[in-house]
């Protein structure tokens, strides 16, 4: 039995029977990135010894009765913009080469006091800024289904970490679509959950009032376990949003019954790729043979949302990352004649050139004579985006659509024309601006072989509405996995 | 390209971000932003007279808690991220003459 091979879930539950160790499992998942891990760089940093010590810390306290969850044992893989206290923490950026911090985010926590064990920190687009995981300064991530293609990005070495089996699970966030839109150009499942749900304490920020941290893994049922785990208030972060309650699990049923489908018109519209349109279609085909109630309807404004979308990141981002200045961690260049010179010098050789692109249009964007016109006026279209979703969660309990226009494009292919990248997140920055949940199922392969993933999307806390859905549809089809 | 970047505008918003940019990055970066403008600009289509900024998609106010000391000293272990350091502070070049 080849134990990479296993679901989060059906691993937790042999390490609870006594058929697998802990360490067991943490060898395998180690044994499977040196064998291959040269070839899809999925990892910035593999914690090997810190695993292996963990890996026996939490068979005692599972042998004790004191851990008894679905994933305790289970080795997951975190994007390397979650603090890990002891453990180098990059953001794929060569200004936080040396960063090592000196706390655990809470979303990090939580798993590990349910009794993951780090395997260790997944590449991504430097800051979380891109689509493509190509502009990491560590390298870039191949896809596991063809490694002359992309993975996706930002979180593209969890999602490739996931389809490649060198994790069982993975923890990514997703600020304009980084876990869906790598979800699926690798063939896995990821949850973007509704804004406040997961604790951001300790997530390295790009835009916080985007950013939201979410489970990457190879199907339904994983991800909701991992999501009921990071998952809950938590006041150290001022925008997490106390609700009722937490539990998903109860969601995974297969029956879509009288359920309200809506696929925005404009979600099928020019710029997608047919293959991707009949793969959208097909599920939607699927959901109505259970009964559910499937037809087109029409989301305003929603070619708006990019635009709006990079000017609110890109500002933001201009504010989280002055942070930067080779004072307190991090990178310092090594020669400079006063204070402004290390802050400019450092700042010039330590951030990649699309950080460095959000950050001058976002200073723009908020400086003196352009906010009212810039920054305030995506404001007010973020507004009227969220409306128009408001308005349509009052006919239908979930919307369904693609979760990007094409599949996985070829390695240097997006990084010449940013523009043409950003148009790329047509189908999942919407859904930040409105902080609502959206989940990517994977729906089939198109003719070159890659993966299409389709998205659903919730009202806000409609987790369970998507969750349902996504379980009811993946019961049709078996879950594809790429040939390493 | 309906937006032009000048010099002026290039180095104004290199001082707010605080890069040193060389000028060939400058060069680079004047095209990048102004079609990035000219993009943006389409926001302008969607009249969007009397709608209010949105910062919060959440009813989330101001958000308190009581003001109690949880963590603990931990200034060696911050400040070994530290590129330089001096009797448990951060090190800078001379500040002031």
């Amino acid at each position: 039995m080849n134990l990479m091979s296993l679901t989060a879930v059906e691993l937790g539950k042999k390490i609870k029977a006594k058929e697998v160790s802990v360490v067991e499992a943490v060898n395998a998942a180690l044994t499977q990135i040196e064998k291959q891990d040269a070839k899809f760089n999925c990892y910035v940093t593999v914690d090997k010894e810190g695993a292996l010590k963990r890996a026996e810390e939490v068979q005692k306290l599972i042998d004790e009765g004191k851990l008894t969850g679905p994933l305790a044992g289970v080795p997951v893989a975190i994007k390397d913009n979650m603090c890990t206290k002891g453990l180098l923490t990059t953001c794929s950026s060569k200004i936080l080469n040396n960063f090592v911090p000196t706390y655990t985010s809470e979303a990090v926590r939580n798993l590990e006091n349910a009794g993951a064990v780090i395997i260790g920190k997944t590449n991504m687009d430097e800051f979380a800024m891109g689509s493509t995981t190509e502009t990491s300064a560590y390298g870039v991530t191949k896809n596991p289904w063809n490694a002359e293609h992309v993975p996706g990005g930002s979180s593209g070495g969890s999602a490739a970490a996931v389809a490649a089996e060198e994790c069982f699970y993975a923890l990514g966030s997703d600020t304009g679509g980084s876990i869906r839109q790598p979800s699926s150009f690798c063939g896995v499942t990821g949850i973007k959950p509704t804004y406040g749900t997961v604790s951001r304490y300790g997530l390295i920020a790009y835009a916080s009032s985007l950013d939201q941290i979410g489970p990457i893994a190879r199907n339904v049922s994983d991800c909701v376990a991992a999501l009921e785990v990071i998952s809950g208030h938590d006041e150290k972060d001022s925008t997490s949003v106390p609700t009722k309650g937490y539990s998903y699990m109860d969601a995974l049923v297969d029956d879509v019954k009288g359920l309200r489908v809506g696929i925005p018109s404009g979600y099928l519209a020019n710029g997608l790729e047919e293959e991707v349109k009949q793969g959208v279609l097909q599920v939607a085909e699927e959901l109505r043979k259970k009964g559910a109630i499937v037809e087109e309807c029409d989301l305003k404004g929603i070619e708006y949302a990019i635009p709006a979308y990079y000017v609110i990141a890109s500002a933001e981002a201009s504010s989280n990352l002055s942070r930067y200045d080779g004072v307190k961690y991090g990178y310092r260049t090594e020669k400079f004649e006063g204070l402004q010179d290390v802050y400019k010098k450092t700042r010039d050789e330590g951030f990649g050139d699309e950080v460095k692109r959000r950050m001058m249009i976002g200073a723009f964007v908020l400086s003196s004579g352009y906010y009212d016109a810039y920054y305030n006026k995506a404001l007010r279209v973020k507004a009227v985006i969220k409306n128009a979703f408001d308005e349509l969660f009052e006919q239908y309990d979930v919307l369904l659509g693609p979760t990007a226009p094409t599949t996985a494009p070829r390695c240097g292919e997006s990084l010449s024309d940013p523009l043409k990248m950003y148009l790329g997140d047509i189908y999942t920055v919407s859904v930040n601006l409105a902080g609502l949940p959206a989940i990517s199922v994977p729906c089939g392969v198109d003719s070159k072989g890659l993966p299409i993933g389709a998205q659903f999307i919730g009202k806000p806390f409609g987790e369970k509405e998507i969750i349902r859905a996504a379980y009811s549809y993946e019961q049709t089809r078996a879950y594809a996995r790429p040939e390493l | 390209m309906a937006n032009v970047i000048d010099d002026a505008t290039i180095d104004y918003v290199g001082i707010l971000a605080k890069l040193e940019l060389s000028d060939e990055e400058k060069e680079q970066a004047k095209k990048d932003m102004a079609s990035m403008l000219d993009y943006i600009d389409m926001l302008n289509e969607l009249d969007t007279d009397g709608v209010e900024p949105m910062s919060h998609v959440f009813p989330v106010n101001n958000v308190f808690r009581e003001d109690v000391v949880v963590n603990g000293d931990d200034r060696d272990n911050i400040l070994a991220n530290a590129p330089e350091e001096k009797d448990g502070s951060f090190m800078v070049p001379k500040t002031v003459e």
